[in-house]
């Protein structure tokens, strides 16, 4: 959930160019919502668009091999041949990070989509069905909200075995909380609008209000959310990745790109800061989205 | 019934679901947990052993009464790797996981706090912005990576800290947690500014605000006495609910730093597949995050006279 108001930082990305006048929160001014026009939002979709791009086009950008090793210019400085150095296995870093854009951008978009759906869902029901189908949802989510998010998921991807899947089977079975919560107190107040009880007494199905008139009015929050929930499970990855646990190496993936800089953090700083740089950047664009939709989306801005 | 003691009695179905969660750890294990646990390499004797020792050859409900009863008996199992009881394990390394917590806490409120008063006094200003602008870099920092930044400006480039270690003394402490700690607040502020900031605004807004500045209250006073209290209370509220990401943090941050904590001994046990050890830690954590929210609760209900739990 964003907190802030709108959000006004400068189309280039950079947070100060643009400092234009915004109505306060609640102010009624109306204003026509053109998303291009959203400043936060268009730096936003930039800033990880290039970043998809870079990712795709990473083989047309370096000729390197990313789990190529080459031990005859290994720990080396940034050069001509190597634009940002290479690592103690003589592997370009700009090619393992471009190639690293693709593991964790890819897995990061999967990872939020299953916990999205199971607890838009699960959400749903206890929002619109209350009772004890609301109960056992919530006393669920009460049980995963007890454990902290990293403990659950390192607990859960070691039983499970290190891996793409059970980083994805562990991020759904700690994620989905978020979503619940938040789908099911919007359709708590969703439920008693007069178009809901339109169609209730009209005697459509509850699956049919549900899914045709509760789910469209309720779901931008949970897609706010995503947004930034895709950087913490960025983050994820590249924590389970930095223990190990994560994608398996030689893969490139910048968690274990970080982790193998440690070795190397007084003579080639270099190693370690720049993946880290690259998952802050990625963190950069998706909260840009997602301050843009949450302003683009509140009520009141028609 | 009191608020705190119907508190207690909501927690009684967490707690239940923390232990099924728990248990259900080892049933994850894909093939024969008692094999995958002790390595290809085990006799069939020690593998009988275990199943004996889990009652694994027993019916699932019965396993999980097994459990339950040594947990009420403060048995978390016996650590395969270092044969005593898993309990005494983590009791030993308990100290240095809490005073991380604390002294990250400290810091995080030390941070957030001026920040957030910062942004909320002027807002829209240049300040207001930079200090928005927090949350949009912040969040997107892995926390270990802070940790590997700050030991090297702080520890290789400028020798002012020592980058591992729990130290001896509480001077000792002060000094050695004070990068780790540094990394958890770091990592947590930017959630706590924003939230703080809102609530500053909110308050700002308030009526009272607006009859003390028009009774002439100086600036200064009035954020303090009026401002500031009605503020900290939300601020709890929002350390609170994020006490899971602190703690999660610790894990992450004691390796980093090499902290003997117990989030260091869950990471040390899972590489040493020492599987009682990893449940006792992880049912630790989640102890804990059950207590300070309960903790927060009812401080929250302590400081603010507005709230009443009578529903």
């Amino acid at each position: 959930m964003t907190l802030s108001g709108g959000s006004l930082f400068g189309a280039g990305g950079s947070a100060l160019t643009e400092l234009a006048p915004v109505p306060a929160e609640r102010s009624a001014q109306p204003r026509r919502a053109n998303w291009y026009r959203q400043p936060a939002l268009m730096a936003g979709l930039v800033i990880t668009l290039i970043l998809v791009g870079l990712a795709l086009a990473a083989p047309l950008l370096t000729s390197y091999n990313p789990i190529g090793q080459n031990l005859n210019a290994t720990l080396q400085g940034p050069s001509a041949h190597h634009l940002l150095g290479t690592d103690q296995f003589g592997r370009d870093t700009f090619t393992r990070l471009l190639y690293g854009a693709r593991v964790d951008l890819r897995v990061g978009f999967i990872a939020v989509l299953f916990p999205f759906c199971l607890g838009t869902i699960l959400g749903s029901l206890a929002g619109y069905f209350g009772g004890w189908v609301d109960l056992v949802i919530m006393r669920m989510v009460d049980v995963v909200v007890a454990f902290p998010f990293y403990v659950l998921l390192i607990a859960l991807v070691f039983v499970l075995g290190p891996g793409e899947k059970s980083i994805y089977i562990a991020i759904t079975i700690v994620g989905w909380v978020s979503y619940a919560r938040l789908i099911r107190a919007e359709i708590l107040v969703a439920k008693r609008q007069e178009y809901v009880l339109a169609a209730q007494s009209g005697g459509l199905s509850n699956l049919r209000i549900m899914g045709r008139h509760l789910l469209p009015n309720v779901i931008t929050q949970a897609i706010v959310y995503a947004m930034s929930d895709i950087v913490q499970d960025i983050l994820a990855i590249v924590t389970l990745g930095y223990f190990g646990l994560g994608i398996p190496p030689p893969t490139a993936e910048w968690g274990s790109m970080i982790n193998d800089g440690q070795n190397f953090l007084s003579t080639h700083w270099q190693l370690t800061t720049i993946p880290g740089l690259a998952v802050v950047v990625v963190g950069l664009g998706l909260s840009l989205i997602g301050d843009g939709l949450a302003d683009l989306l509140r009520p009141g801005q028609s | 019934m009191s608020f705190v003691g119907r508190r207690l009695v909501q927690l009684v179905p967490v707690a239940v679901g923390v232990t099924i969660v728990v248990f259900f750890m080892i049933h994850l294990i894909p093939g024969d947990p008692a094999r995958t646990i002790l390595g290809i390499h085990a006799t069939p004797r020690a593998i009988n052993e275990l199943h004996a020792e889990w009652g694994l050859n027993r019916p699932l409900a019965s396993q999980y009464w097994l459990f339950l009863d040594r947990l009420l008996h403060g048995n978390l199992g016996q650590s395969l790797i270092y044969g005593g009881p898993a309990a005494t394990l983590i009791v030993q390394r308990l100290p240095a996981t809490l005073w991380l917590i604390a002294y990250a806490t400290v810091l995080a409120i030390a941070i957030s706090v001026p920040l957030a008063m910062i942004a909320a006094t002027r807002r829209n200003a240049i300040r207001d912005q930079v200090v928005r602008a927090v949350p949009l870099f912040g969040l997107g920092m892995p926390p270990f990576w802070v940790g590997f930044l700050l030991i090297y400006a702080f520890g290789i480039k400028f020798r002012v800290f020592p980058v591992g270690g729990y130290g001896i003394g509480i001077g000792g402490h002060l000094k050695s947690m004070f990068l780790p700690s540094l990394t958890v607040a770091v990592a947590l502020s930017p959630v706590v500014i924003r939230s703080l900031r809102a609530s500053m605004l909110s308050v700002l807004g308030a009526d009272y605000i607006t009859t003390a500045r028009s009774k002439g209250v100086p600036g200064r006073r009035l954020f303090i006495r009026h401002v500031l209290r009605n503020a900290v209370i939300p601020a709890i509220t929002v350390l609170g609910i994020n006490i899971g990401f602190l703690i999660g943090n610790t894990v992450v941050i004691e390796n980093v730093f090499a902290i003997p904590g117990i989030g260091q001994l869950m990471i040390n046990s899972i590489f040493q597949r020492d599987f009682p050890v990893v449940q006792g830690v992880t049912m630790v954590f989640a102890v804990m995050v059950v207590l300070v929210n309960l903790l927060a609760d009812m401080t929250y209900a302590s400081l603010d006279p507005r709230v009443s739990f009578d529903r």
